[in-house]
């Protein structure tokens, strides 16, 4: 039965701090397993909708079920089943790594292994030293273990890359694909396309506290009617782009027509809209 | 589910264990109430009265300095570091982990009590307490007053540079009218009218007649009493009613 329910069940959300209208009217689902990302720019209305989910914010309306509970009741046995990396918070910086993680340990029922959960966050060396002589990607680590040191089944993921070089980004990404290998579910929000489409297997878009698109990445590029782009050189060797619906006949037409000319067409490339045109088109301010 | 009892003992422990391990803290904490003694005993050397005024003054600046300043100071770092928010996403209880640093201040108050106490015997011809439990409910009526204070005041502190500027713009003024260095009889009219409404100056009143002979019991001290009451209930109205989890977004 809790296995068919959604981890994330969200209809027509609203959140407004005094006049300004952060969230108007959200509604998604994440299915348990699924890495579902937020992805939009700053301001758009991600980590209100993601505070509502956490427990941190009340909600001005409609209806929110994590794992089943109504989050803004604030239920101990929820925030024992989630896990929660905020974009940035302290820490004891007097606590070595494994005295932090053990403490956090101590508040769930069912931890994981103290030791275990250091190595998965790639800390093992680090475990005797103070939280304070960590570099910052190392506290985002930090972070990590400590939001999966409760064994959670659904993590909450807010910007976790923000401020990491590329190097340190393909660590995080790893690590959080192999919480998919663990069952997990994730709710991820960022404002980096490539973060979306590397990891999220379902995408929406947000944007002025709404959802202007949802799906998987690959579903994002072609869906809504979304056009392919046919780029080539004509016989002068000016470029030319032709967007389309259907490639096949397009191709077929300018293809037969130069060879009857008996010209080449140079540079031609056939692409589908990327998450990030989409994207940019989406975000656009009109 | 662990119990909240187990889980407070294990968040006290571990907040124990880190105020040592920062020494410097650790180091003031209990080094300034015995420099402050050596200071006034060296300078009112052989004036008994003036002992028998600066013993519990001192004891009554190290409830305020432990409870209301550390509180004040901890809960505003803690704000704007992002820990309480933290915290606030895990199943430990709110409350458990605000009494664990609650019991964690408290303790200093107690190792410092203990210390003016002994010094009081020792150096400065005190005895040990005469009426010790007038001195044991002053202590936790101040305690109680001073830390619901000290969490009230970190919610008007905007940052934590802030901090010091705030707290001292508190703490050194109520030391010096409420008698702390002198006997308060010495100070003028109207500002004795502020300090005698304010919580330092009965709490002192208080611990002298638990700390110092002749200077009566509990029955005597009712009045001093109620008016640290009445700190602790304005205290705790305002503590809950400001309290947030997260810094301040400017």
């Amino acid at each position: 039965m809790a296995s068919t329910q959604p981890a994330i069940e969200v209809r027509d959300l609203r959140k407004s701090y005094g006049e300004l209208e952060a969230v108007r009217g959200i509604a998604f689902r994440v299915d348990r397993g699924e890495i579902y990302g937020l992805l939009g720019p700053n301001g758009a209305g991600k980590t209100s909708t993601v505070e509502i989910l956490e427990g941190y914010r009340a909600r001005s309306s409609g209806e929110v079920s994590v794992l089943g509970f109504d989050p803004g009741e604030r239920t101990r046995e929820l925030r024992a089943r989630v896990g929660i990396v905020l974009q940035s918070s302290g820490i004891y910086s007097h606590a070595t790594v494994l005295e932090v993680v053990a403490q956090f340990a101590s508040f769930y029922p069912h931890p994981r292994d103290v030791d275990e959960v250091i190595e998965l966050a790639g800390l093992g060396e680090k475990r005797a030293d103070r939280t304070r002589t960590l570099s910052g990607g190392q506290r985002r680590r930090l972070d990590l273990a400590l939001a999966l040191i409760g064994d959670p089944e659904l993590i909450f993921l807010d910007e976790p890359t923000t401020g990491f070089d590329p190097a340190a980004r393909r660590g995080a990404w790893q690590t959080i694909r192999s919480l998919r290998e663990l069952g997990k579910t994730v709710l991820l929000t960022t404002h980096y396309l490539d973060e979306a489409q590397e990891l999220a297997d379902r995408v929406a878009i947000i944007k002025g506290g709404r959802i202007l698109a949802e799906g998987s990445p690959s579903e994002l590029g072609v869906g809504r009617g979304s056009r392919y782009r046919v780029a080539y050189a004509n016989g002068d060797g000016e470029p030319t782009v032709v967007e389309t619906d259907d490639p096949t006949a397009l191709l077929h037409e300018l293809t037969g027509a130069a060879l009857a000319r008996g010209e080449r067409l140079h540079s031609l490339s056939v692409t589908r809209p990327s998450l990030e045109d989409i994207y940019l088109e989406l975000t656009a301010d009109a | 589910m662990p119990s909240d009892l187990t889980l407070l003992w294990r968040q006290y422990r571990f907040e124990r264990r880190l105020f040592w391990r920062n020494r410097s803290a650790a180091f003031f904490n209990f080094l300034l109430p015995l420099i402050f003694l050596a200071l006034f005993g060296a300078i009112v050397h052989g004036h008994q009265n003036e002992l028998d005024v600066i013993v519990p003054g001192i004891a009554g600046m190290s409830v305020m300095s432990t409870t209301f300043t550390a509180l004040a100071y901890n809960l505003t770092f803690l704000r704007e570091q992002g820990v309480l928010k933290r915290i606030r996403g895990t199943p430990l209880p709110s409350g458990v982990y605000l009494g664990g640093l609650a019991l964690n201040a408290v303790t200093n108050t107690a190792i410092q009590i203990a210390i003016v106490v002994v010094a009081g015997r020792v150096f400065f011809n005190l005895g040990w307490p005469p009426q010790p439990l007038t001195l044991a409910v002053f202590v936790v009526a101040g305690v109680t007053a001073f830390a619901l204070l000290g969490a009230a005041l970190s919610h008007a502190i905007p940052s934590f540079d802030s901090a010091p500027a705030v707290v001292n713009g508190v703490f050194v003024p109520v030391i010096l009218i409420s008698g702390v260095f002198f006997d308060v009889k010495h100070v003028p009219g109207f500002l004795r009218n502020i300090a005698q409404a304010l919580p330092l100056e009965p709490l002192i009143n208080g611990l002298t007649g638990g700390l110092v002979a002749h200077h009566g019991g509990l029955a005597k001290h009712l009045t001093a009493l109620a008016v640290i009451g009445v700190w602790a209930v304005f205290g705790a109205v305002l503590a809950v009613r400001g309290f947030s989890w997260e810094a301040r977004r400017s």
